[in-house]
């Protein structure tokens, strides 16, 4: 990891360490005010518990122009992108899709066209609905590798974090603890309840923890609803399309359109908010993945409303298309965090239960 | 001269947002005039952390109880009585409705930070610290109509027989005036004026470190008193303590204070030792220490300790001068490196037993035959790596204000001045003579800023 990222933030928690008045915002400083010595393994830690709810910030009697010029948010902001390029694997590929929300859009093209390409070389194979498009044994030919794929270099990932960050034995308890922070996003809500400050400088808003949730609990019934459709494939023989009063349908018409409320929440905040908060290198790619996550949402309920219609073979390769990028960009892309936000969470379970 | 402003608050912390707020609810149109710029505002209130509260049973974060009489008595014990029991007792009495009314106006409490338990009953912290409170009260001043004006230099409140009739300024490069119905001054104290500071303690006070805000320069409280306000409070004098002698001039703030002392010993640019480092515990030796370091040569001291004490006190700002030989330390230091080996030898000649040793209390663990003694906590300084730290005096404000009434109002020896008055640390040394006790300071500037907005807005309406 680099030096400079790190020495940064050491001298920034070396004076939060002495200061202590944040200390009821989040998970980060009861963690940060364990230490007195600040390691790499502890820094990186720090880094990805910290959810940049920006409280700290805004309260602080340091920050520019004052000569200790605090900015601890922005300092774990650019310690967890690097961190999470140096424990990426392969690693290449991370640096190039980490930063860039033009190599994710031009990723998605190419998804794009790798499905076009599909079409027209598979063919249908007879049948009907969206099969007719694209068969659906051609559709597993592709999607189980960009599923699998994603998945197999997010656990490298996690690993190489864990081994980082000193982590022990994982305990029932622990993850149980962890998943409930993740499920409430309890470190936005300001340690007071208010929520965190981002759109509107010190305010206290819950806009952007509701907007994170309406995207995180979307995107978890769209998963949901795909997996419900793959069982009824498999498991009863029940082949897509499905009718509105089927689960597919049920868990993922509702979860669309949260994603798609979700990100365009999300992304206006983010244009409201001060970039120099965050780390600015990669304020690019994490608008990038909003708006691809908007597009796998908006392409898969216009497939629902337009289903029936000659648009449906075109809306069937977007959607794919950007189904596909997802994917394949998962570990490379702002949707890494939720993996590493995690295990920073269990990690910090463990801190606790050993302290 | 007229103005469409009702009252004018000078200042831009606590005391005058409490004023402000106060006088908005009762309809008056308020103008802050706060002298530094946004990023800056809000005085020393910046740099607080708690507020301390009188109460009958557990209210907010605060445990069990803490009475008037409890509270009085340990204002007394800080002050040696140097204290006006009336207004002490407004304080006091008061400060138990101002935590709901602080949680109404948008400040958000939290639970005694670690490495301050001791402060658990008595005083409730802001969460994220005074700043955070300093935004709540900005936010909510400004829906309630006030307005703010930053980088606003008061520079004259002319007095006309018993009323101020105007308010000469200085804002965006143009002098200019108004007349308010009513002036409430917040604005501080002097310790950021070091020509003040040194004509009131003489030349070591330019080697002085101010704690807080560089914009305290006692302008307004200069002004007023030229022109025959009663004042309050030793005009020599300031309340300092012992910081990290690496601080910066202004604003360093809570994080430059160096909790060693006692685990350590204290040595002057000689290398001599000059006070007992063991005499007592928290705060009374936090507040001697500033006192003691500006009487050496060159105001300035340095604490040397060894690796087992390393862990006994809250982490420094800026990380120890650390060595592994005494001789190398000095020298890291700028000290004498014979004469600092002389002066730990002799001192580690003197310790005795030190199986009793105990870091929070005070232990009985003394030297014999050294001068001056430690009485507490002397272990020899044997240990490598050895860790040096430089102390300087660390000024947090000065005692001289203005002498208020009840209801917060200013005087002259003629009496009352109808529509002048003054709430905060500008008028503190009615009620802290001397001493300080933690968070007693937010507890002045909420009571009396409130009574000073309630009294403005009164005589506006």
């Amino acid at each position: 990891m680099q030096t400079d990222l790190l020495r940064e933030a050491r001298r920034q928690a070396e004076i939060c360490n002495a200061c202590r008045y944040c200390e009821g915002y989040c998970s980060v400083f009861p963690a940060l005010h364990q230490e007195r010595f600040f390691s790499e393994a502890n820094l990186t830690q720090l880094a990805n518990l910290c959810h940049n709810c920006r409280g700290c910030y805004y309260a602080c009697q340091y920050t520019a122009p004052h000569e200790f010029d605090l900015n601890l948010p922005k300092a774990l902001a650019e310690v967890r992108q690097d961190s999470w390029e140096s424990f990426a694997w392969p690693a290449p590929l991370a640096r190039r899709f980490q930063k860039s929300g033009v190599m994710i859009a031009l990723a998605t093209v190419l998804g794009f066209g790798v499905l076009f390409l599909a079409f027209r070389m598979l063919g249908s194979a007879g049948g009907s609905g969206f099969y007719a498009v694209l068969s659906h044994s051609a559709m597993v030919a592709i999607f189980l590798p960009a599923f699998l794929f994603p998945l197999m270099s997010i656990a490298v990932s996690l690993r190489r974090y864990w081994t980082a960050t000193e982590g022990g034995r994982i305990t029932h308890d622990q993850i149980v603890d962890a998943f409930a922070s993740a499920a409430k996003m309890k470190n936005l809500a300001g340690g007071h309840g208010d929520g965190c400050n981002f759109e509107d400088e010190d305010r206290f808003s819950q806009a952007r923890r509701f907007a994170h949730q309406a995207v995180m609990y979307g995107f978890l019934l769209c998963f949901a609803s795909t997996t419900a459709g793959t069982i009824l494939h498999y498991g009863f023989d029940m082949p897509a399309p499905y009718p509105f009063w089927s689960l597919p349908k049920l868990l993922g018409i509702p979860g669309g359109l949260l994603m798609v409320i979700g990100t365009i929440w999300l992304a206006s905040l983010k244009l409201k908010a001060d970039q120099s908060l965050g780390a600015p290198s990669a304020w690019g790619g994490e608008m990038g993945f909003i708006l691809l996550l908007f597009l796998v949402a908006l392409s898969g309920l216009g497939l629902y409303a337009l289903g029936g219609t000659t648009a449906m073979p075109a809306l069937l390769a977007i959607h794919l298309g950007s189904v596909l990028s997802f994917f394949l960009l998962t570990p490379y892309t702002k949707m890494v965090h939720g993996f590493y936000r995690l295990a920073a969470l269990i990690r910090d379970e463990q801190r606790k239960s050993a302290g | 001269m007229t103005s469409e402003y009702d009252i004018a608050v000078i200042g831009g912390g606590n005391a005058a947002l409490c004023a402000a707020m106060t006088a908005a609810e009762r309809g008056a149109k308020v103008v802050v005039l706060e002298t530094a710029p946004k990023t800056y505002r809000g005085g020393n209130s910046r740099h607080t952390r708690n507020f301390r509260c009188m109460h009958s049973t557990p209210l907010g974060p605060l445990v069990e109880a803490y009475g008037e009489d409890e509270y009085f008595e340990d204002l007394l014990k800080v002050t040696g009585g140097k204290t006006d029991e009336r207004l002490a007792r407004i304080a006091i009495r008061t400060s138990e409705e101002c935590l709901p009314w602080m949680e109404a106006h948008g400040v958000r409490f939290q639970p005694s930070l670690s490495g301050t338990l001791s402060l658990a009953r008595t005083n409730a912290f802001f969460m994220g610290g005074g700043k955070s409170l300093v935004n709540a009260y900005y936010r909510t001043a400004g829906k309630l109509g006030v307005d703010v004006l930053y980088e606003a230099n008061v520079t004259h409140l002319q007095l006309e027989g018993d009323r101020i009739s105007r308010v000469d300024y200085t804002h965006e490069g143009q002098h200019r005036s108004f007349a308010p119905r009513a002036v409430i001054v917040a604005s501080g104290g002097f310790q950021a004026n070091t020509d003040w500071l040194t004509r009131a303690w003489g030349p070591p006070a330019q080697n002085f470190l101010i704690r807080g805000t560089p914009y305290n320069r006692g302008v307004v409280l200069a002004d007023l008193l030229d022109q025959g306000v009663r004042s309050v409070g030793d005009p020599t004098q300031c309340h300092a303590v012992a910081i990290d002698g690496r601080a910066p001039k202004f604003d360093g703030g809570i994080v430059t204070r160096l909790d060693c002392v006692p685990f350590s010993i204290v040595v002057n640019k000689n290398a001599e030792r000059f006070h007992d480092e063991g005499e007592d515990v928290w705060p009374k030796r936090y507040a001697i220490w500033g006192r003691l370091i500006a009487n050496q040569l060159d105001q300035i001291g340095y604490v040397v300790i060894d690796a087992k004490s390393l862990d006994l006190f809250m982490p420094s700002v800026f990380p120890p001068v650390k060595a592994d030989t005494l001789e190398e330390l000095a020298d890291k230091m700028g000290l004498p490196p014979e004469k600092l080996l002389e002066t730990v030898t002799a001192f580690n000649a003197a310790c005795g037993d030190t199986s009793t040793f105990h870091p929070t209390e005070l232990d009985g663990v003394t030297t014999s035959g050294l001068t001056p003694p430690k009485s507490n906590w002397a272990r020899p300084i044997t240990e490598a790596p050895f860790y040096g730290y430089s102390l300087r005096t660390g000024v947090t404000f000065t005692y001289l204000g203005l002498k208020v009434d009840e209801k917060a109002r200013c005087s002259t020896e003629n009496g009352p001045i109808r529509n002048l008055w003054a709430a905060g640390e500008t008028m503190a040394g009615s009620i802290l003579g001397q001493g300080y006790l933690a968070g007693f300071g937010m507890t002045i500037g909420t009571v009396f800023g409130r009574i000073a907005g309630q009294e403005a807005a009164n005589h506006a309406n």
